[in-house]
């Protein structure tokens, strides 16, 4: 089963729901599929029941900060009478948010691996996603690690603690912003 | 004792000590480990004491289970942060007079594992550390070579004078603050009584 027509299946099966498919442009084309976190749920039931998708092999997270893109419209303006093109450098920046990734494989179909996405809204307080292991079992630890790791919450997981780190800590620490603290630092701590 | 004296009468089948020596004789042959391993540095400390490596020719072979038996810590691997607490307080359940080898990169410094989040830089920032040992694992003959160092060291020691093992000193303290986990980080970062920070000690 490709991608596409996973992805035809699911917005057929679920009504609203939206699926992307994110193109790899690298030798490798392992495309994959984002699916709204709404829907999220739903998606991955379905996924495991009637497409054949039965082990969650992989769950990570990547972290996606705010990006700055810099574009030159040109534009056809009125100076000093006479109509001329005039570039202008525009500024947008684009949000960030947290996208977990979760690879899936059918062992009945010998199938796989089906890279699936999910975003949450931002970084800072829209970070819930829907969790997938009561759907595939195998999920629950690493969805642990992206919570510790990154600050993905996951609405619905059974154990949500931290798994690396020790409760009680407030970072994450992989995210692209973190910063270790300064005592680690032989250099910072020479200076004292 | 003059030493040649000592030599002499030993021809004449005359066997001549110090309470010292006989004590400290004693004390650096039956140094027992504590069974206590972090990382991949402690399959090399349990192959030196497999039958190739040997370690019982030094007296170390028993590696004791419970720390109140235990002479030496050897520090075998990364220590991370959420395990450095336990392994000070471990330390600190050893009865003096005790030892610690910092065994591999990791244990010294934090190692390859340094600019980790959750590594910590070396084991000397807590506990007092007697001989380190460089690499990544070290051979089994480097840790042979660290005891033997550790052996020297204890045979050395006098019982009187300032370089009296650390059991004898009364003032010195025989367990060290347990690390809290804090909200970034183990607090306090560093036992400022035991570490000694390199650059400082560079910059003299």
């Amino acid at each position: 089963m490709t991608l596409e027509e996973i992805s035809s299946r699911l917005q057929a099966g679920i009504p609203g729901c939206q699926v992307e498919l994110v193109v790899n442009g690298s030798p490798s084309a392992q495309n994959s599929l984002l699916i709204d976190r709404e829907h999220g749920f739903a998606a991955a039931m379905l996924m495991r029941d009637q497409f054949g998708l039965d082990y969650c092999s992989n769950v990570t997270a990547v972290d996606w900060p705010d990006r700055e893109k810099t574009e030159k419209v040109k534009s056809r303006q009125m100076v000093d009478g006479v109509e001329k093109e005039v570039e202008e450098t525009k500024k947008t920046t684009i949000p960030g948010y947290l996208e977990v990734v979760y690879h899936l494989f059918s062992i009945e179909k010998k199938h796989g691996p089906v890279v699936v996405r999910m975003r949450t809204g931002n970084r800072t307080d829209d970070v819930a996603l829907p969790s997938l292991t009561p759907v595939w079992r195998s999920a629950e630890f690493q969805e642990r690690e992206a919570f510790d790791l990154f600050g993905v919450v996951f609405e619905g997981h059974p154990d949500l603690r931290r798994i690396l780190m020790w409760e009680g800590f407030t970072d994450h620490p992989m995210r692209r912003d973190y910063v270790p603290p300064p005592d680690d630092d032989l250099e910072l701590l020479g200076e004292r | 004792m003059d030493q040649d004296l000592k030599t002499e009468l030993s021809k004449h089948g005359i066997f001549a000590t110090s309470f010292e020596e006989l004590y400290n004789w004693g004390r650096k042959n039956s140094v027992w480990p504590l069974t206590f391993g972090l990382a991949c540095c402690a399959i090399e400390m349990i192959a030196t004491t497999m039958a190739r490596y040997d370690l019982a020719r030094f007296g170390a072979e028993v590696f004791r289970p419970s720390p109140r038996q235990a002479d030496l810590m050897i520090v075998s691997g990364t220590v991370t942060k959420k395990m450095a607490p336990q392994v000070v307080r471990l330390y600190n359940q050893m009865p003096e007079p005790k030892y610690v080898i910092a065994m591999g990169a990791c244990a010294i410094s934090g190692g390859p594992f340094r600019d980790g989040y959750n590594v910590l830089k070396g084991i000397d920032r807590y506990i007092p550390v007697d001989v380190h040992i460089p690499g990544c694992p070290p051979r089994p003959e480097a840790l042979i070579h660290a005891f033997m160092t550790l052996q020297e060291k204890i045979g050395g020691q006098h019982l009187t004078g300032e370089s009296r093992p650390r059991h004898l000193q009364r003032e010195l303290p025989s367990e060290f603050p347990v690390p809290e986990f804090g909200e970034h980080g183990l607090e306090p970062a560093q036992n400022d009584e035991v570490f000694r920070n390199p650059l400082k000690v560079l910059q003299g």
